[in-house]
């Protein structure tokens, strides 16, 4: 099963590399950005089969390592 | 020094997490360090009361591995900073800044790309009301947009300590300063 992590800063958490991307696509005239945010993608090839149980083990790895909980959120999706 | 493999640190009075990179920052800064073997035994050692200092990486190590509260991230100015900057001694009341007299200002170097610290309110208002913050940026020398001008921060057992600027690089008259010196000195008399 492969399975595709998105980590992301909280909202309310500064990203300054979003803002510095938002300005330089204003600066491109793609005027009609307002607010950017970036994160990261981490794809993942997991030696399991049952849907549930690799989302309750992707689940604890990123608590424990994919993200740091304190700044970041994260989002599973789970693909065949 | 202990190899980041060994998982015994051995029976020493005071354990120093220095700065650099560590696993390239893969990642985010200290977090794959935070996970090493030898953290383990740091972070069981910090628990029963060892003192223990992280300096600019080492603090990342030390939040990634929740020995501390909150995190370090990117320079609000997105870049690498290198230079001395105006520092404010908050907080004497410690194993590592006894010597030092309280407000004193002092100039350390930074040398970090993610030195931005971030906690939640709750976090911040909890660290100022328990004397924990220990250093802050000085008006107008925040080089890194870190919230509340926070530079170095305790535990709440007061054994702990991490700061983004580096002391130990200005602690002799040949490495063109000694501001970080009374950081040592206190550390000596307070655990010799």
């Amino acid at each position: 099963m492969k399975a595709r992590v998105f980590v992301t800063l909280k909202n309310g958490v500064l990203d300054p590399q979003g803002k510095a991307i938002g300005h330089a696509l204003n600066g491109l005239g793609f005027g009609e950005v307002g607010e950017v945010r970036q994160g990261k993608v981490i794809d993942l090839e997991l030696a399991e089969t049952s849907a549930e149980a690799a989302r309750s083990r992707i689940k604890e790895m990123c608590e424990k390592l994919l993200a740091n909980t304190v700044i970041e959120k994260y989002e599973i999706d789970l693909r065949n | 020094m202990v190899w980041h493999a060994d998982s015994e640190i051995p029976d020493v009075d005071l354990i120093v997490l220095p700065g650099g990179f560590a696993y390239g920052d893969y990642l985010r800064s200290g977090a794959m360090a935070a996970l090493s073997n030898a953290m383990r035994d740091v972070i069981d050692k910090a628990q029963k009361g060892v003192t223990v200092l992280g300096i600019c990486n080492g603090f990342q190590v030390l939040t990634e591995s929740r020995l501390l509260p909150g995190a370090l991230m990117r320079n609000a100015g997105l870049k690498f900073t290198c230079r001395g900057v105006g520092l404010e001694v908050t907080e004497t009341q410690s194993v590592f800044t006894r010597k030092y007299d309280s407000g004193q200002r002092v100039t350390f170097p930074v040398a970090n790309g993610e030195g931005n610290y971030t906690a939640d309110d709750e976090t911040l208002d909890r660290l100022e009301g328990e004397g924990r913050v220990v250093f802050r940026y000085a008006a107008g020398e925040n080089p890194n947009g870190s919230a509340r001008n926070i530079a170095g921060i305790l535990n709440e057992k007061r054994n702990v300590l991490g700061l983004m600027p580096h002391p130990e690089r200005v602690c002799d008259p040949l490495l063109g300063g000694t501001d970080g010196r009374a950081m040592f000195e206190s550390l000596l008399e307070g655990l010799g």
